[in-house]
């Protein structure tokens, strides 16, 4: 990202651009461990986007479609507050990290 | 009843690549509280986690109009906001019948220690606001240093446990109480685990005219020292041994809106967390005990209050 002078700033350095913090990637902090969404036993419950601090739950109409990796920090807490007998999310251990992916 | 569903299909407010900490619980918290309001919005946030992680210049997370001024004057500022917007209707420059919905925010810093004079005079002069408190019993932006909302015996950074100190030795400060003293139309504490109720809350919060106050539980993994992933088990946990009772006041009238069945000891809110571990020395057990008194009194007091 280019840093801009204080002659490029806006007046009391408003931002305008707003919500653009999406282009920051925070998924590139899980460290071995990512969820992982299984659809047929999902409930629809939304606990899991409800619960889920970095709005990684990609939520389509009144369905729950998966998880935003580029998103997700792996907390594990959308796992634990998963309400169905079988988990619908369960915890996995992620080999190659979202940055080394996208180096590829 | 709003069900989640169509929650979910409103557009965030509040939106991703924040840097807040991993299995943070304030947008958990906000998550439901913008979304109680459809009217545009002016948020003031005070200096804290809130602040300082979703404007990392020159990004924000923000969708909304959002101002920062300074630690201690989040209502002074979005009390002067009020005025303005009300100065502008009345010079022609908005339509008058157009609604806006002000809300300053604050972490328990900048809210029980230092913005406590300037959100007293705000709500005191009567502004049309919304002021929402999230309390995760410390200052955990600045990395950890004890503040009035910081609970008996919790290890911080200025009040650390160790062979002599059992850590905080006073009393947290009951900051609910301190606004209903003011005498404003609604003051309430809530839960994130309780979205319903929170909800409720903030709908009620925003649609009441003058001044109102939300008090809201915050979990932090950072500070609290647990595993991040069970964060809403442990809001569930402080809710059932009263240590963070569910209540609101409606005009001087209090109402609780969750008696839980079997009310926990306090222990079993402690031994959840890192910051209480020192607790279980025969030493400091009397701080643990200290702590199951407070909460007590804290709970049949209110029962009280709700009866009157």
């Amino acid at each position: 990202m280019k840093k801009e002078s204080w002659k490029e700033l806006t007046l009391g350095t408003i931002n305008l651009d707003a919500g653009n913090s999406v282009k920051n990637l925070t998924g590139t902090w899980r460290s071995g461990k990512k969820p992982q969404f299984i659809e047929e036993r999902c409930i629809q419950c939304f606990f899991c986007w409800l619960y889920c601090p970095h709005f990684a739950i990609e939520v389509d109409g009144d369905k729950v479609r998966g998880i935003n990796y580029d998103y997700c920090t792996g907390c594990g807490i959308c796992s634990v507050e998963c309400p169905t007998k079988e988990k619908a999310i369960v915890m996995v251990k992620e080999e190659v990290k979202l940055f080394e992916e996208r180096a590829k | 009843m709003a069900k989640l569903k169509d929650l979910a299909a409103i557009e965030d407010r509040l939106v991703a690549g924040h840097g807040m900490c991993i299995g943070c619980g304030i947008p958990l918290i906000f998550k439901v509280i913008l979304r109680a309001t459809e009217d545009p919005l002016i948020i003031a946030n005070a200096t804290g986690c809130l602040e300082v992680c979703t404007t990392i210049f020159p990004r924000t997370s923000w969708n909304v109009t959002w101002v920062h001024s300074a630690f201690e004057n989040a209502a002074s500022t979005i009390s002067g906001i009020e005025v303005m917007y009300k100065a502008l209707k009345k010079k022609g420059r908005i339509p008058k019948d157009k609604r806006f919905k002000f809300l300053g925010v604050g972490g328990d810093g900048g809210t029980y220690d230092i913005g406590l004079q300037a959100l007293s005079g705000a709500v005191e002069r009567g502004h049309d606001i919304v002021y929402v408190c999230y309390d995760n019993n410390v200052y955990a932006n600045t990395g950890g240093q004890r503040s009035s909302a910081t609970p008996i015996g919790a290890s911080a950074t200025t009040s650390p446990a160790g062979t002599q100190s059992p850590g905080k030795i006073q009393r947290r400060k009951d900051l609910t109480k301190v606004l209903v003293a003011h005498n404003i139309p609604y003051v309430a504490q809530a839960s994130p685990h309780r979205w319903q109720d929170l909800y409720n809350k903030a709908k009620k919060a925003f649609e009441v005219e003058g001044p109102a106050f939300l008090n809201v539980l915050c979990l932090c993994p950072t500070e609290w020292k647990y595993d991040e992933s069970l964060g809403i088990r442990l809001a569930h946990m402080a809710v059932d041994t009263c240590v963070w009772p569910l209540y609101e006041v409606e005009n001087g009238k209090y109402k609780i809106n969750y008696k839980p069945k079997e009310k926990k000891p306090v222990l079993e809110w402690i031994k959840t967390q890192g910051r209480f571990r020192h607790l279980f020395k025969e030493k400091n057990a009397w701080v643990l005990e200290e702590f199951q008194k407070q909460v007590d009194q804290d709970w049949e007091e209110l029962n009280k209050l709700e009866s009157l």
